[in-house]
């Protein structure tokens, strides 16, 4: 098993960072971190997709000289997901941001734990 | 190709259109461009289930000049018509009778972007609905998501941007989850399209190879989009969004969102994974024991509570619990039992945030027991309302949740293992629905006692939208109740051309 | 006749009855954290939060008080935070290997027959010069064969820029005092470098450069690595640029928020109305009528060029959108 790991070396590399991320997302209390946490998350998926594309051996899919063997370029279908999938992560990533920002104003606190229940007096009164 | 054929195509554009252009037009053009929208896609929904029960099959309609599995697709049939039709008209309702009260808490200049986030929220329900790959639908997870946060925190209260990124993050726990499922799919199978990867997993199956990547593909995606919709253990989000955003985003939020990721569940159960290689993996039991423990947990918390509207969100995640559990009982009579339930839940959840508003306003905008008591005496018709939903939840004869209720329990009588827990849970959890919204319907109705706070009128009568969006409600609810045979036999019918 | 209990107030029925009402709550066992109220006690909080030290703070509070259950609860809050640590960690570990033995049996990367290079690969590549004309695969392959996910992808990024712009626009003509009052705070244009020499000379040599380099990205998407995005994104970083370095008067006098409503919705408006006339024609098995052009000129591939330009103005509006939005709330 470890020789295949190390086999599928982007793809091990991938999903350790992906479990890292998904780590930080759920459980540490900074909104920062947490943000940081998801765009890691974010990015060890489109490695892990990028390199399902690889073949070794071929060039970039942009047709040169006319050739247009299959067995000269990658899967190309891998790199048009990663594309469609980076803007998603920036678009998530400007929400977030921008809610910390708001909630950062309002609470002084960067702590989710202490946000909820600031929030939750201030409601009370 | 007949040209209603377009039809399904017609009504995606046509609500991205009118989100993108609302971006220009001020606040109540907006909002009168929202509620045409969601008309005409109604209304084209309509036409396609016609077709479809004429045809008696379902198509394809190539998104481009390729056909699959080099373009996308997407697919109509008529579950997806009768799904449509349903997300349309309740969410046409939710708008209605919330327009006074967004117009209120919504600053004035930014009120188009509430009806941008409306249009686009349809648009990718629509899509969810009649998509068939797998990428397309990730995409309008994401659109999903990032709309039912714009419409949790348009308040711009403290509490309900709190609310906003505790959604954010469970979200996209489960969007993440759901993107790498898809990627270990397409390694394993080469397909993005879910007919051509169905066709990939039923030769990997029998050829018993990627065992293991199968097993995971299936645990990842369903809970992913188990995380999305708020089954049991993952449900934190859910009392803090449902109860502390505008009525129409709450019977939004409530009512259509969860039920869009569990639609695309289904068909990814479906027209993916195969139903049977489910079954026989044990991944539905998984499904079954969280929604039990769902039905009783969620209701043993909402009975808990003291404001109203987070009592009403509760319930709603021991109803998410009903429907996974119909999901899980394995057989395609719970697969129906569950659809239907998703449509009266659907119902009866947007009546009860909406009636409950009506409460709201003769009570001085309070939400505990205290100051709804005589509700029901100063605001008839939001009194009647709320009691009808509630009785509906409970599973009263006539309306639309005995029908449900009774879905559930035949199904569960054809499953031999699974027949015992599930009709003990369903009368336990029966019990508990009544104890928590008996409850409420008994404090809307009785007298004020007189060491009770005077309260302040906030309004004479509530709007004539409100009042026509709850009649409108009751309406649908005694439909599901009283004609259901016809819908049951429709989806049923839908189910089987599903896959 | 009737006649009270005697210890009717503590019985039963009255205890129901009372929660029945409203008044109490028959299973309550007290599950809200108890944090004190009093407002010196809000200002207390306030300043030890600063501290992150959540524990640290009870036990503190808990020793002032030299309570017996304070103290336990201190401790049981203490015992509760290292477990939530090595739970975390096992929760991370388990992921991370069940993933892993996931990858074990997944096929091995860089091989040529892997199910993942089967015929829609073999077509977009053998055939995507003639159908799309496109010289660049992945171009093709994203705006016309599966162009529904990028039209898609278009439509997160502008609501995305729709709900920063819910949290973050202060309007400048609204009626309520908070805003005006934000507005005011946040305008630190006494904080901006007023003409600073070497980063305007830096600036005006940079900036015509970048935007020139943008452009050729956008309009080299179909022949070239690029596209769209990554050219939308270098055009915004040009703005951003200029901004920082001349200030907002002299931008607004080339982009205001009326340039970039404006330019978003046109973008977004012929994205939409062109590819519905393909779908609709791709669907009904109707003749699109484009000319695909000669295959490696700029004028060719149909479509695939203006729709390029449409989708990098908004990525170029919106990436500035997001910078002034940020900063100083607004254009």
């Amino acid at each position: 098993m470890i020789q295949h790991l190390s086999l599928n070396i982007e793809e091990t590399a991938a999903v350790i960072l992906f479990g890292i991320g998904f780590t930080i997302l759920l459980l540490h209390r900074n909104l920062i971190k947490k943000i940081m946490g998801m765009n890691i998350m974010d990015t060890a998926t489109y490695l892990f997709l990028a390199s399902k594309g690889y073949i070794t051996g071929r060039a970039v899919p942009i047709v040169v000289d006319g050739v247009q063997e299959v067995s000269a370029y990658i899967n190309p279908v891998p790199s048009g997901l990663v594309l469609t999938g980076i803007v998603v992560s920036v678009s998530t990533t400007a929400l977030m941001l921008s809610l910390t920002i708001r909630l950062y104003e309002r609470y002084h606190s960067l702590d989710l734990d202490e946000i909820l229940i600031l929030a939750k007096e201030e409601e009370r009164t | 190709m007949n040209f209603v054929q377009n039809f399904p195509f017609f009504s995606i554009i046509l609500a991205m259109f009118s989100g993108i252009v609302s971006s220009v037009l001020d606040g109540r053009k907006a909002r009168n461009l929202s509620l045409a929208m969601i008309a005409v896609t109604t209304a084209l929904s309509a036409g396609t289930l016609l077709f479809c029960l004429g045809s008696g099959e379902s198509y394809t309609f190539m998104m481009g000049h390729f056909p699959a599995p080099w373009g996308n697709e997407i697919r109509a049939g008529i579950l997806e018509g009768v799904t449509a039709i349903f997300f349309g008209i309740i969410m046409f309702l939710a708008v209605l009778g919330g327009l006074d009260h967004t117009a209120e808490d919504v600053e004035e200049k930014k009120l188009n972007l509430f009806y941008i986030m409306i249009d686009l929220m349809l648009s990718s329900l629509l899509a969810l609905v009649y998509t068939n790959d797998l990428f397309t639908a990730y995409v309008f997870v994401e659109i999903n998501t990032i709309a039912g946060c714009g419409l949790i925190m348009i308040r711009q209260k403290g509490r309900s941007m709190s609310a906003a990124i505790r959604y954010m993050i469970m979200s996209q726990l489960g969007s993440g989850l759901f993107l790498i499922g898809l990627s270990i799919l397409y390694d394993v199978t080469g397909h993005l399209l879910m007919s051509p990867a169905r066709e990939s997993v039923e030769l990997l199956v029998a050829a018993g190879s990627y065992r293991i990547p199968m097993l995971v593909i299936m645990a990842v995606i369903g809970v992913g989009l188990a995380i999305k919709s708020g089954l049991y253990p993952f449900h934190y989000w859910i009392p803090d969004t449902y109860g502390y955003a505008t009525p129409t985003a709450s019977a939004v939020l409530s009512g259509l969102v969860s039920k869009g990721y569990i639609f695309l569940l289904i068909k990814i159960f479906y027209r993916v994974l195969g139903y049977d290689n489910l079954v026989s993996s044990q991944m539905v039991n998984v499904l079954y024991v969280f929604g039990i423990t769902g039905m009783v947990m969620g209701s043993i918390h909402a009975i808990h509570e003291t404001d109203t509207r987070r009592m009403t969100a509760y319930s709603s995640v021991a109803q998410i619990g009903y429907i996974y559990m119909g999901m899980g009982l394995g057989t395609s009579y719970g697969m129906v039992a569950a659809v239907f339930h998703i449509f009266t839940h659907s119902a009866t959840k947007a009546l009860l945030f909406i009636s409950a508003v009506g409460l709201y306003e003769v009570s001085g905008d309070k939400k505990d027991y205290i100051s709804l008591r005589g509700a029901g005496y100063r605001n008839p018709l939001a009194g009647i309302g709320f009691t009808v939903g509630a009785l509906s939840m409970v599973g009263f004869p006539m309306l639309s949740g005995f029908i449900s209720k009774l879905l559930f329990a035949t199904s569960a009588l054809e499953s031999p293992h699974k027949m015992l827990p599930t009709i003990i849970v369903l009368a336990v959890s029966t019990t508990l629905n009544a104890v928590y919204f008996l409850r409420l319907v008994i404090t809307l109705y009785s007298r004020r006692r007189p060491e009770d706070a005077p309260i302040p009128e906030t309004r004479a009568r509530s709007s004539w939208q409100l009042r026509l969006a709850i009649l409108c409600f009751i309406g649908v609810n005694l439909v599901l109740g009283l004609a259901s045979q016809p819908i049951v036999q429709a989806i049923r019918d839908g189910l089987a051309m599903f896959g | 006749m009737s006649r009270r209990k005697d210890n009717y107030e503590t019985s039963r029925w009255l205890k129901f009855k009372k929660w029945v009402d409203g008044e109490t709550d028959l299973l309550s066992i007290g599950m809200e954290p108890e944090v004190p109220v009093s407002s010196e006690g809000k200002e207390r909080r306030r300043d030890l939060a600063r501290r992150k030290a959540y524990d640290q703070e009870l036990i503190r509070l808990s020793a002032e008080h030299a309570d017996k259950t304070a103290i336990m609860k201190a401790r049981s809050i203490r015992y509760f935070q290292k477990f939530y640590k090595v739970m975390s960690v096992v929760l991370c570990l388990g992921i991370i290997l069940v993933l892993l033995w996931t990858v074990a049996s997944l096929p091995v990367t860089g091989n040529a027959d892997n199910p993942a290079n089967n015929e829609v690969a073999a077509r977009y590549i053998e055939k995507g010069l003639q159908e799309t004309g496109a010289v660049n695969i992945v171009t093709g392959m994203i705006l016309d064969y599966r162009a529904f996910d990028t039209f898609g992808e278009s439509c997160v990024l502008f609501i995305a820029s729709c709900c920063v712009l819910v949290l973050l626009r202060l309007d400048a003509d609204s009626k309520n005092e908070n805003i005006r009052k934000m507005i005011a705070e946040s305008d630190d244009r006494h904080f901006e470098p007023k003409n600073d020499i070497i980063l305007q000379k830096c600036a005006c040599v940079l900036v015509p450069v970048i935007m020139i380099f943008g452009i050729y990205i956008v309009l080299n998407g179909h022949l070239s690595p690029g596209g769209g995005f990554s050219g939308g994104a270098v055009l915004g970083s040009g703005l951003i640029l200029y901004l920082n370095a001349y200030g907002y008067d002299r931008m607004s006098r080339l982009f205001t928020e009326k340039v970039y409503k404006r330019t978003t919705l046109c973008a977004l408006t012929f994205y939409c109305l062109a590819k519905s006339y393909s779908f609709f024609t791709g669907a009904n098995h109707l003749e699109s009528g484009i000319p695909l052009g000669t295959p490696g000129a700029i004028l060719s591939s149909g479509l695939i060029l203006p729709l390029n330009i449409c989708v990098g103005l908004v990525v170029a509006c919106t990436m500035y959108a997001f910078y002034t939005l940020f900063r100083k709330g607004g254009m």
